[in-house]
């Protein structure tokens, strides 16, 4: 019952739903997708239940359409994000993120003797592993993995 | 390889390696010339290296050009607070070639990307020391006549050594046999040995290679430092295996040649150093050539 108020308060007309965020991963999204600076109205719920994410988080975005490249970053935080497009209240399309093959910004470099991490030098990553996620930094060459992974 | 910089030894081929190793073997029969004149050489010295900065300024003044630069952070501007970025795009303007270290990894890859004429990284922190490589290789294929099938041991400090693990990426190329022998504190990290699993490559690991020794076609030594060992009792208890001398070399083959970096503490006993098998210092002096042949190729002279 109490899903289905928040659903009908917050139904969109045209825009993008994003389901399935861990709720902990909430605000990284927001920041990696910059949703602070867009002026559309949007939605955002945390501590859902979820069977397989324990608690997760949703957002819904009026009149946003994302770019694959654009979205497709949050898959470092929120791996098993599904998206809906929805155009005149209908989900018009389902499409799920997958981390991308290189990284620019975002993440920091894990090794503090990085150039990235004393200069002011954008962070560029090679993506080595896409399941349990690593990061070979293209500057120190060293492997940022899931465990120590620090969105900026 | 004109105009490219050499950062990292897989930036280059293994074709481009071989080109090199050649080019080096003719400035080893004439390494005074004069294809140089006219050019500035600058030699970025963020923190101090000497034997890595005398070794390129020799080679660069043998083959007349000329050199400005700094030999450590301190009597630059970097002390007054300059950005790297600041510092590469000046020196830039008043050379033809830059020559860096600097104790920040990734530093050099990230100046070459600001710099306007090519980089040779001679050291970034932990990370690579490219020249260093190829002149390891260049000292391989001359003693051995090849790079091909070779049985290399690496000895030592096997996690930290950023020399070995240049070297072990770029003798990939080659479909050699590793044996890496260190102690436990200092094993090959996995990252290493999966990137040789993936190749299909052979390697033994071992704490001792006093039995071994007698199937090695090069013995690659590395200096073991105290300050690597979280418990001090470790170090004192491992630093005398790792030591090669004169007697462990009885019965080896007649082709072993044996390798440092330099500069060695005491992982190779002195008395070694009068054996034919004994490679070092000829090593150092093959950088000189290594280096010039890396320079000359990347000004488009060779
Ligand atoms: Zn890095």
């Amino acid at each position: 019952m109490t899903d289905k108020r928040i659903l009908s308060v917050t139904a969109i007309k045209d825009g993008t739903v994003i389901d399935h965020i861990p709720a902990k991963s909430l605000f990284k999204v927001i920041s990696i997708l910059e949703l602070d600076t867009l002026n559309t109205q949007m939605t955002f719920g945390t501590n859902f239940n979820s069977k397989k994410l324990g608690r997760k988080a949703l957002i819904k975005i009026s009149n946003k359409f994302f770019k694959d490249e654009e979205i497709d970053k949050i898959a470092l935080v929120a791996p098993d994000a599904k998206l809906n497009i929805i155009k005149d209240y209908q989900v018009v399309e389902k499409r799920e993120v997958e981390v991308p093959d290189k990284i620019v910004g975002i993440v920091k470099c894990m090794n503090p003797n990085c150039v990235t991490n004393n200069e002011k030098v954008v962070t560029k990553f090679d993506v080595v592993s896409k399941k349990d996620v690593a990061l070979k930094c293209c500057y120190c060459e060293k492997i940022t993995d899931q465990e120590h992974l620090k969105i900026i | 390889m004109k105009n490219k910089s050499l950062i990292s030894i897989n930036d280059y081929t293994p074709e481009e390696l071989l080109k090199i190793i050649d080019i080096a073997g003719e400035f080893e029969k004439n390494s005074v010339q004069d294809i140089l004149k006219g050019k500035v050489i600058a030699t970025l010295f963020f923190e101090p290296s000497t034997r890595t900065r005398l070794s390129f300024e020799s080679a660069v003044n043998r083959l007349g050009g000329r050199i400005i630069g700094f030999t450590d952070a301190s009597s630059s501007s970097v002390k007054k607070g300059e950005s790297l970025k600041d510092t590469i795009r000046t020196v830039s303007n008043y050379c033809d070639l830059i020559v860096m270290r600097h104790p920040l990894e990734g530093s050099a890859r990230y100046a070459s990307e600001v710099a306007t004429v090519p980089v040779i990284n001679a050291g970034d922190g932990a990370n690579q020391h490219p020249t260093q490589c190829l002149l390891d290789l260049f000292s391989i294929k001359k003693t051995q006549g090849t790079l091909e099938n070779l049985n290399i041991f690496l000895v030592g400090d096997l996690k930290y050594g950023r020399t070995v693990h240049s070297l072990l990426m770029a003798m990939s190329n080659f479909n050699p046999t590793f044996n890496f022998i260190s102690p436990d504190e200092l094993k090959i990290p996995d990252e290493y040995k999966l990137f040789l699993d993936n190749k299909g490559i052979k390697y033994y690991e071992h704490s001792d290679f006093s039995e071994i020794i007698l199937r090695a076609d090069i013995v690659y030594m590395t200096r073991i430092q105290k300050e690597r060992f979280s418990d001090p009792m470790e170090y004192e208890k491992v630093k005398n295996s790792y030591v090669l001398n004169n007697d462990m070399l009885t019965g080896t083959k007649e082709n072993l040649k044996i390798l440092h970096p330099l500069p060695r503490v005491n992982e190779i006993s002195e008395d070694v150093d009068e054996n034919e098998k004994a490679y070092y210092f000829t090593q150092a002096l093959n950088g000189v050539f290594t280096r010039q042949a890396i320079i000359s190729s990347i000004l488009g002279l060779k």
